[in-house]
C-alpha cells in the first residue's frame, strides 16, 4: 500500500460484528441463463410499474415489460428473451405474494441498440437531463437494499443544492461481498459511473467510502481515482451500521441529516457504488438493469460464491449453483443477518435489491430465550442515532405509542444494533417496529380525515 | 411535662380543626356543578371500562346518555338491553331494543385443514408477524394464531385452542364490545347477530385468491364458486374476489346454503342445539 | 430444518456471544481476588460467611420464583450469587448464620423479588440487604475481628474498631488528625489490605484489580468509579485544607471504609444505575459528596451505602434529564 490511509468513521454508536467474508476473494461467476424468470412489478421503493405485455408475448432481452407509474417509479425490463407465460402473483421478498410477470426463456436475444461489448467507454455524452431521464427508462434504483429511484434523488429539488456525491462502497453487513469483487474487477466502469453521476448532479465532488477490510479494493479504486478529477477513496472503519446513509455522510463529510429531513439537507447525494455500475452500464452502453451481482454465503455452504445472475432467477438456482441447501439448514435470509429478510421458502425471484442469499445453520437460527432487561445501557450505547431502544420496547410493549413517538422512534434506520448487542437476548427491534407501524398508521388515518 | 402534653393536644386540635374549616370552604367554592342525573346513569352501568360503546370509560357514556334526547345511537354491549332500559327509565326517554351481538372469528385453517409450511420464530403479536410475512402457512389472509384478540379481550371471552390455533369465542362471556375486531390485524373477526338460542351462519373464510390457489393452501376455503349465492332466497349472500359473504342482518337461517358448500366454508351455529 | 420447515423472523438474525449469565460470571471473576485476600486474613469463618450468604441468596431465589411465582427459576443466569457474594463482601467475618440468612432473604425478597425480579428494583439489593442489617444489628455489623491474628475464630474473636471509625471517634473526642493518623496503619498497608474491616472493603489493591478487569471486559464504564472516587477526594480535600486538624486527609478517606469497592462494585450497579456517561457522572459525584458529607457531619462513620442508596432513588430522574443526544438535531452548517 504506497498510499497512507486515515481511516474516518461515524462519532456515535455502532458495534464491531463478525465479518464472515468468507467469499471475498471469489471472483464473480456468470450463472447460466435461467429457464424461467419471474419477474415482479415492484421492486423499487414507489409504486409498481404497469404490465404492458400479456400472457403470449415474444419479448427480447431488455425490452420493456412494465412502465413506470408515475414520478417514483422506474421501467422493468425483461431479463432474457422468451415468451410471456402469465402474468400472476407470486410469493416474493415481501413475505406476501405480489403481481409479477413470468416469462419462458428461449436464449438470448437483445434489445436493439445495446452495446455488448467489454471494452470501456470514457467519454460522456448526454447531458445532466438526459442522463436523469435514461435511468429511469431503464429501470435503476438503488442497488444498495432501500431500491430507491435513482432519477429521483438526481432530481434537482427546489431551494436545496448538493455539492458532494459520496458514493457507497462500505457494505457493512457480514458475509455480502457483491460489492467488493465488483470494485476489484470493474474499477474503471464504476469511476466513469461516478462521472456520470456527478455531472448529473452538477456537482465537482465525489468521495468513495470503502470499509477497511476491503484493502485490496481500496487500493485499486484510489490508484484508479488519480486519474479523474474531484473523486477522493476514503477509508472507513469497519463498524456496523457504516454503509447505512446516515453514518456514511457523518463518517465523509462529517455533517448530520436533520430530522425527518433527506441527504440532500446535508447538501450530499449517496449512491451505492454497485448503482454506480449499472448508471455505467444504462448511459455509456445503453443496457438496461437485467442483471446484478449476488453473493451467497453461509457457514456450511459447500461453495460460497459471488454470482452474475439475471433478475427473476429463483433463489433456489443458486444455492444449487453454490453447492446445494446443506442438510443443516434453519434459515435462509435475503440480505444481510443484520437486516435481511427471512424467507418462508425457496423458490423466490432475486429482485433489483437482492444483494446476497444467506443460508443459516440450525443451530444458529433459533432466537436466544428473553430474559428482564438488566438496564446495561449498550443499546442506549451502541445506539447510532442516539435513541434509547430498551424505553422504546417498554413503551411499545405497554403500547404508549404516542410516547414513543415523542422519543423519535420513527428516527430509528432498524438496523439491528440494539438486539445484536442486548445480553438479555430482548427483541428491540421487533417492538420498535411494532411502535413504527402503529404510528405510520395513525399518521394515515389522520391525512385521511 | 403535663403543660408540654396540653399544649401539644390543643396545637395539634386546633391544626386540625383549622384545617377542616379550609377545606370546607374551598370544596364549596371550587364544587363542580354536575346533572345530578349522569351519577344515576354511571350507578346503572357495569362499571367495566372497556369502551366498547365508543366512549372513553362508562362515566363519558353516563354524560352522553344524559345529554341525548333518544338512546337510538348509545348502546352499552356489556349491559345489554336490560341496561339500557334501566337508563331509558331513570332518564325518561325512549329505547329500542336491540338483536344482541357477539364476535365470530371467520377462518377456519386450522393445523389440521391449513398446514404449516414454515416455523415463526420471535415475539408473538398478530401484528408484528402480519407486517413481517403471510405467516405459518400458504394463505397470508388466515389466522396467524398468535392471540392479538386475546390480549384485547378484558372479559376473558377469547382464548386460542391450542389444537386447532384457532381462537375461540366463549359464548357466555362474550359482550362484544368490538375490542378484538380492532386487535385482528386481518379483520377475521366480525361483530355478528348472536341469534336466536345462538343460530347463526357465516362464511368461516375471508380469502379472496383463486378457488384452486385458496384451495391448496387450506382444505376448507371459500372458492367462490357461487352455489351459495344462488341457492340464498333472502338475497343475504354476495359474491366478492372469489368470495362469498353472507349479511347477517338479511339471514333467516334457513340452512339452505350451508349444504350447498363443497369445501364446507360455511359455518353454521347452534347453541342450543349441542353438535 | 425443523420438520423440512424453514424458520423465520425478523432481523437481526445474529446476536452478540453477550449474556447476562457471562456478566455476572466477569464480576465473581473481578471479586475473587479480594475474596481470597478475605480468606487470608480472616480464614475459614470467611468462606462461612460468603458461603451462607451466597446459599441464602440463591435459595431465596428459587423459592420464591418456583414456589410463590411458579415460574421456572432464573438462579441460573447469576445474579442472586453476585448480591450473595456483595452481601457476604459487606459484612465482618464473625456475623451469626442467622442474621446472614435475615440480610439475604432482605436483599432478594424484599429489594429484588417484589419490584419484579431482576432489572426491576430500584434500589441495590445488596446494600437494602446490609443497611438492613446495619441497623437491625448494630453491635454485630461494627464488631470486627482483628485481621490474621484471630483467623478462623468466631465466638472468641478480639475484635478492634475500623481505621475508619477509630477515626470518627478520635475526631469526635477532640484528638488532631496527625495524631491518629500514627496509630492506624499506614496508607501502604491500607493500601494492600492489612487491617480490619468488612470482609470485602480491606484490600483497595485487589478490589481495583478487579475493577480493571471489569473495565476490560467492558462490564462497567470509567465514568462512575471514578467520579465517586475523585469527588470523595476532592470533596474532603477542601474541608482537610480548611482545617487539617479536625478532619482526615483525603488519601485516608478514599483508602478507608467501602469507597472502592461501593465505586467499582455497587454503585456501578447496571439495574439501579444511570444508562447514559453523563448521567453516571453526575450520579458518581453526588454519591461521592453525600458520602463525605454523611461521614463528616453524619453520625455514622461509614456513609458509602447510604450514599448509593440515596442516589438509587435519583436515577430515574438522572435518565429523564440526561437522554443521548438524537442524531439530527445538532444544527450543521
Amino acid at each position: 500500500m504506497q498510499k497512507k490511509f486515515r481511516i474516518k468513521t461515524f462519532p456515535a454508536g455502532g458495534v464491531h460484528v463478525d465479518e464472515c467474508k468468507f467469499s471475498a476473494q471469489r471472483p464473480i461467476e456468470s450463472l447460466p441463463l435461467p429457464g424461467v424468470v419471474t419477474t415482479p412489478v415492484l421492486q423499487h421503493f414507489g409504486a409498481a410499474a404497469t404490465p404492458i405485455v400479456k400472457a403470449g408475448d415474444r419479448v427480447k432481452t431488455g425490452q420493456v415489460i412494465a412502465q413506470a407509474n408515475g414520478f417514483l417509479s422506474v421501467n422493468i425490463h425483461a431479463t432474457i428473451a422468451g415468451t410471456v407465460a402469465r402474468i400472476d402473483e407470486a410469493m416474493d421478498v415481501s413475505g406476501y405474494k405480489r403481481p409479477v410477470i413470468v416469462i419462458n426463456a428461449d436464449g438470448e436475444d437483445w434489445v436493439e441498440g445495446v452495446d455488448l461489448s467489454r471494452t470501456l467507454k470514457r467519454k460522456v455524452e448526454l447531458s445532466s437531463v438526459e442522463i436523469i431521464k435514461k435511468v429511469q427508462q431503464d429501470g435503476l434504483v438503488g442497488l444498495g437494499g432501500a431500491g430507491f429511484p435513482v432519477h429521483v434523488k438526481l432530481s434537482p429539488v427546489a431551494g436545496k443544492r448538493a455539492d458532494v456525491l459520496l458514493i457507497n462502497g462500505a457494505e457493512c453487513e457480514p458475509y455480502l461481498t457483491c460489492d467488493h469483487r465488483l470494485m476489484v474487477e470493474k474499477g474503471p466502469e464504476i469511476l466513469v459511473g461516478v462521472v456520470i453521476l456527478m455531472k448529473a448532479l452538477n456537482v465537482s465532488r465525489a468521495v468513495i467510502g470503502i470499509e477497511w477490510n476491503k484493502q485490496d479494493a481500496i487500493a485499486h479504486l484510489s490508484a484508479l481515482a488519480s486519474d479523474f478529477d474531484g473523486i477522493d477513496v476514503v477509508a472507513l472503519k469497519a463498524c456496523y451500521p457504516q454503509g447505512a446513509e446516515k453514518q456514511l455522510i457523518e463518517a465523509l463529510i462529517g455533517k448530520q441529516v436533520p430530522i425527518g429531513g433527506l441527504p440532500i439537507d446535508a447538501g450530499c447525494v449517496v449512491q451505492n457504488i454497485a448503482t454506480a455500475f449499472a448508471v455505467y452500464e444504462s448511459i455509456q452502453k445503453n443496457k438496461p438493469l437485467v442483471e446484478r451481482i449476488v453473493t451467497v454465503a453461509g457457514e456450511d455452504l459447500k461453495k460460497p460464491s459471488n454470482f452474475r445472475v439475471r433478475l427473476g432467477t429463483s433463489m433456489a438456482a443458486l444455492i444449487e449453483a453454490a453447492g446445494g441447501l446443506p442438510e443443516s439448514t434453519g434459515k435462509i435470509i435475503s440480505g444481510g443477518p443484520m437486516m435481511g429478510k427471512a424467507l418462508n421458502m425457496l423458490d423466490i425471484p432475486v429482485i433489483k435489491t437482492t444483494s446476497g442469499i444467506l443460508v443459516m445453520p440450525q443451530e444458529r437460527s433459533k432466537r436466544d430465550p428473553v430474559v428482564n432487561c438488566i438496564r446495561c445501557a449498550r443499546c442506549v450505547k451502541h445506539c447510532p442515532l442516539g435513541l434509547e431502544p430498551y424505553l422504546l420496547m417498554n413503551l411499545a410493549e405497554k403500547e404508549r405509542f404516542e410516547d414513543a413517538e415523542n422519543e423519535v422512534v420513527m428516527n430509528c434506520c432498524e438496523c439491528g444494533t440494539c438486539a445484536y448487542v442486548c445480553p438479555a437476548k430482548r427483541p428491540l427491534l421487533d417492538y420498535i417496529r411494532l411502535a413504527k407501524t402503529f404510528i405510520t398508521q395513525r399518521r394515515k388515518e389522520k391525512a385521511v380525515k | 411535662m403535663m403543660q408540654t402534653i396540653l399544649l401539644s393536644i390543643l396545637l395539634l386540635s386546633a391544626i386540625g380543626v383549622l384545617s377542616g374549616v379550609v377545606l370546607y370552604l374551598v370544596a364549596r367554592k371550587f364544587h363542580i356543578v354536575e346533572d345530578p342525573r349522569i351519577d344515576t346513569v354511571q350507578a346503572i352501568l357495569p362499571g367495566v371500562n372497556c369502551g366498547g360503546c365508543g366512549y372513553p370509560g362508562c362515566r363519558k357514556f353516563a354524560e352522553a346518555c344524559v345529554n341525548s334526547k333518544d338512546l337510538d345511537k348509545l348502546f352499552c354491549p356489556v349491559g345489554g338491553n336490560t341496561c339500557m332500559a334501566q337508563v331509558a327509565t331513570a332518564l325518561g326517554i325512549e329505547v329500542v331494543e336491540r338483536d344482541a351481538m357477539i364476535a365470530v372469528v371467520r377462518c377456519n385453517g386450522s393445523l389440521r385443514n391449513r398446514p404449516r409450511t414454515n416455523k415463526y420464530d420471535g415475539t408473538t403479536w398478530c401484528k408484528i408477524v402480519h407486517n413481517l410475512y403471510a405467516g405459518e402457512t400458504g394463505c397470508s389472509f388466515g389466522c396467524l394464531g398468535f392471540g392479538d384478540c386475546v390480549k384485547a379481550c378484558k372479559f376473558g371471552a377469547i382464548a386460542v385452542d391450542p389444537e386447532t390455533q384457532l381462537p375461540v369465542v366463549d359464548e357466555e362471556k362474550c359482550v362484544a364490545c368490538g375490542a378484538c375486531v380492532k386487535a385482528c390485524p386481518r379483520q377475521l373477526i366480525e361483530l355478528r347477530f348472536k341469534g336466536k338460542e345462538g343460530h347463526r351462519i357465516f362464511v368461516c373464510c375471508r380469502n379472496p385468491e383463486k378457488g384452486s390457489v385458496a384451495r391448496k393452501n387450506c382444505s376448507v376455503a371459500c372458492i367462490g364458486c357461487g352455489k351459495c349465492f344462488k341457492v340464498c332466497e333472502f338475497g343475504a349472500i354476495t359474491m366478492g374476489t372469489n368470495l362469498a359473504y353472507i349479511d347477517f342482518k338479511k339471514c333467516t337461517l334457513c340452512q339452505k346454503c350451508v349444504g350447498q358448500c363443497p369445501t364446507g366454508a360455511i359455518h353454521e351455529i347452534h347453541h342450543a342445539k349441542k353438535v | 430444518m425443523s420438520h423440512g420447515k424453514l424458520i423465520v423472523s425478523l432481523s437481526p438474525h445474529v446476536s452478540s456471544p453477550d449474556h447476562v449469565r457471562r456478566i455476572m460470571l466477569d464480576v465473581v471473576l473481578a471479586l475473587l481476588p479480594a475474596a481470597l485476600w478475605s480468606v487470608y486474613l480472616f480464614g475459614f469463618q470467611a468462606v462461612r460467611v460468603i458461603f451462607v450468604s451466597v446459599a441464602a441468596c440463591v435459595i431465596c431465589e428459587y423459592c420464591i420464583q418456583r414456589f410463590l411465582l411458579k415460574v421456572p427459576s432464573s438462579v441460573d443466569d447469576g445474579a442472586a450469587v453476585v448480591t450473595g457474594l456483595l452481601l457476604a463482601f459487606n459484612l465482618p467475618s464473625n456475623i451469626p448464620n442467622w442474621m446472614i440468612v435475615v440480610g439475604g432473604f432482605v436483599a432478594i425478597a424484599i429489594a429484588k423479588m417484589t419490584f419484579g425480579g431482576i432489572g426491576n428494583n430500584p434500589f441495590n439489593p445488596a446494600l437494602v440487604g446490609r443497611v438492613f442489617m446495619l441497623i437491625s444489628f448494630p453491635v454485630a455489623m461494627t464488631s470486627w475481628p482483628v485481621p490474621l491474628a484471630n483467623r478462623g475464630q468466631m465466638i472468641d474473636a478480639v475484635t478492634a474498631a475500623t481505621p475508619l471509625s477509630i477515626a470518627k471517634e478520635g475526631l469526635k473526642n477532640g484528638i488532631a488528625s496527625d495524631q491518629l493518623m500514627a496509630s492506624l496503619p499506614n496508607y501502604w498497608d491500607l493500601l494492600i489490605g492489612q487491617r480490619g474491616g468488612c470482609l470485602g472493603e480491606v484490600s483497595v489493591l485487589l478490589l481495583s484489580l478487579g475493577g480493571l478487569y471489569l473495565l476490560y471486559r467492558k462490564v462497567i464504564q470509567l465514568e462512575i468509579p471514578l467520579a465517586v472516587i475523585s469527588s470523595v477526594f476532592i470533596f474532603s480535600g477542601i474541608l482537610w485544607m480548611v482545617n487539617p486538624q479536625t478532619n482526615m486527609s483525603p488519601l485516608f478517606h478514599i483508602l478507608t471504609g467501602g469507597i472502592f469497592l461501593g465505586a467499582i462494585f455497587m454503585a456501578t450497579d447496571m439495574v439501579t444505575s444511570p444508562m447514559t456517561p453523563a448521567g453516571m457522572i453526575i450520579f458518581g459525584i453526588a454519591i461521592g459528596i453525600l458520602t463525605v458529607v454523611i461521614r463528616v457531619f453524619g453520625a455514622y462513620p461509614e456513609g458509602m451505602s447510604f450514599a448509593i442508596l440515596i442516589m438509587n432513588a435519583f436515577v430515574p430522574l438522572i435518565d429523564r434529564f440526561t437522554k443521548p443526544q438524537k442524531y439530527g438535531k445538532l444544527k450543521h452548517g
